[in-house]
């Protein structure tokens, strides 16, 4: 809705509100492509930065929270300003939970970093970081540019995620039954695999708010799940 | 889970009190309604919202015929009340006053007792068959009222020297005196604070377990909090009719989508 309010101070809220999301969104980005960056050139120092920013991350989430909080309290939105404020609500709490991930990544980037390399596991992992990097860059554009048609597309990219999941995992399995001393590197990579994973499953969380601001109904279709591995067994 | 979740206030009955059809209002030249057409249910608060001047308040009061008081008003089309044409020759105003009750934006007690006030209605309709039963429907309506607590032991003082939330309340009780199937309000709380304004909305909510409850606010909120259905006029038109809740989170017409997000539309 591009009028303004009457009270063009509301205006000033929502737009606030809406800068820091953007502003958090900017900084989640920056720590996956850091975290996976790290993890493949075993940057112990990225890795460590990485950690350091999540606070930051953290502190966004709480403010567009009280920002949120204030809103609702004082301006008692309706439609779609109230519609906003639920989508900025949940949107902070999804990239506080990418943030974390990312952050988890960093972590176990510095064990990873004392044992040897499993084949190219790390790169294979990277791509798949980026992919979702580059999905919640379109998940914060569609929501700047209220582009419900953009937002589906990203709930559907979220299988290509899943996939590359599903290949990573077989992969780690047959590593560590060719050698037991992947085991330990190979625990870390598939939980960091995993945790981008979920990273992708919040981005398409994100995406769907996005339809939610836009259209005021949840997007229709259950999104398909194509992470398979909670079937798979070793050997299969 | 279905069971868990916040529900708008639920509506038990489909049933419909008033069917407006093609509702026409005309103040001399000026066209102040156009082609509305809306039912209201029973046992359900309906609110009428819209910017001043959009002709929520005079369909309002087309629905109980208080427009025939002005003479360069002229209204077309028909409103049925459980199926019969309110402005039918052979309707009795003064009846279809005492079936679809009226309660007005500035507390209005008559000049009387508190015990009066309430009594009026039942008097000259013949409700009551002695003075026992004239008590007790004036207990019954001010209890309803929600102000029996605060008057009993005053009935005989006069209306007027109450607070303006109990004079309100007492317009109230007054409205209900006569068993109105109906209760239009117009604007009820708009000259009261906001704890005479909280009592009047739990009131409300209370008559419509018995009443079909039709107001108008300028309160979006109020209208929000206290109605199942809401209907948004603009210029004349009914622009939107819907359950409360629909059209407080994701209105179809821009229209209202900017009125009630305080936009300029």
């Amino acid at each position: 809705m591009e009028e303004q309010h009457i009270a063009s101070a509301f205006d000033r809220d929502l737009e606030g509100i809406q800068a820091r999301i953007m502003k958090m969104g900017g900084l989640v980005e920056a720590s996956i492509k850091d975290a996976a960056r790290a993890l493949e050139t075993r940057d112990e120092e990225l890795a460590a930065r990485v950690i350091k920013d999540d606070l930051a991350i953290d502190g966004l989430e709480e403010l567009i929270n009280e920002d949120a909080a204030r809103v609702i309290a004082i301006r008692a939105p309706a439609a779609v300003d109230l519609r906003v404020i639920l989508s900025v609500i949940k949107i902070s709490g999804n990239l506080e939970r990418i943030g974390d991930y990312a952050k988890n990544m960093a972590k176990r980037t510095s064990v990873l970093a004392q044992s040897p390399a499993v084949a190219d596991s790390a790169a294979a992992v990277r791509r798949m970081a980026r992919e979702v990097e580059l999905m919640l860059k379109d998940a914060l554009d569609s929501y700047i540019q209220r582009d419900a048609e953009l937002a589906q597309v990203i709930i559907e990219r979220d299988r290509d995620v899943d996939q590359m999941y599903n290949a990573l995992f077989r992969e780690f399995l047959t590593h560590m039954m060719e050698d037991p001393r992947n085991i330990s590197p190979c625990m870390h990579l598939h939980f960091i695999a995993k945790n981008v994973e979920r990273m992708g499953d919040h981005v398409t969380s994100i995406a769907e708010q996005v339809i939610y601001l836009v259209t005021g109904d949840k997007p229709d279709e259950d999104r398909a799940k194509a992470d398979t591995t909670s079937t798979t067994a070793q050997g299969i | 889970m279905n069971d868990m979740t916040v529900v708008d206030n639920t509506v038990e009955t489909q049933s419909i009190k008033i069917a407006a059809k093609d509702v026409n209002v005309y103040y001399g030249e000026a066209h102040a309604i156009k082609d509305v057409n809306v039912e209201i249910e029973d046992k359900t608060v309906t609110a009428f919202i819209g910017p001043s001047g959009c002709g929520k308040s005079t369909f309002l009061r087309c629905l109980n015929r208080m427009n025939d008081t002005i003479d360069i008003c002229r209204v077309t089309g028909d409103i049925l009340l459980d199926g019969e044409d309110i402005y039918d020759k052979r309707v009795d105003p003064v009846q279809l006053r005492a079936q679809v009750g009226m309660v007005f934006q500035k507390p209005n007690p008559f000049p009387k007792s508190i015990y009066d006030n309430v009594a009026y209605g039942p008097r000259i309709h013949g409700l009551a068959k002695n003075k026992a039963e004239l008590d007790e429907i004036v207990e019954k309506s001010l209890r309803r009222g929600a102000i029996w607590d605060e008057v009993k032991d005053r009935l005989d003082k006069p209306g007027t020297g109450l607070s303006g939330g109990q004079q309100q309340r007492l317009c109230i009780a007054r409205a209900v005196a006569t068993e109105p199937e109906v209760l239009l309000m117009d604007e009820p709380c708009s000259a009261l604070d906001p704890i005479a304004t909280a009592q009047v909305e739990e009131l409300i909510d209370e008559l419509r377990k018995s009443y079909s409850v039709v107001i108008v606010t300028h309160s979006m909120q109020q209208a929000a909090r206290v109605s199942q259905k809401t209907a948004f006029f603009h210029l004349g038109n009914l622009v939107e009719f819907g359950p409360t809740g629909h059209i407080f989170t994701n209105p179809e017409d821009p229209r209202t989508e900017s009125y009630i997000t305080g936009r300029i539309g």
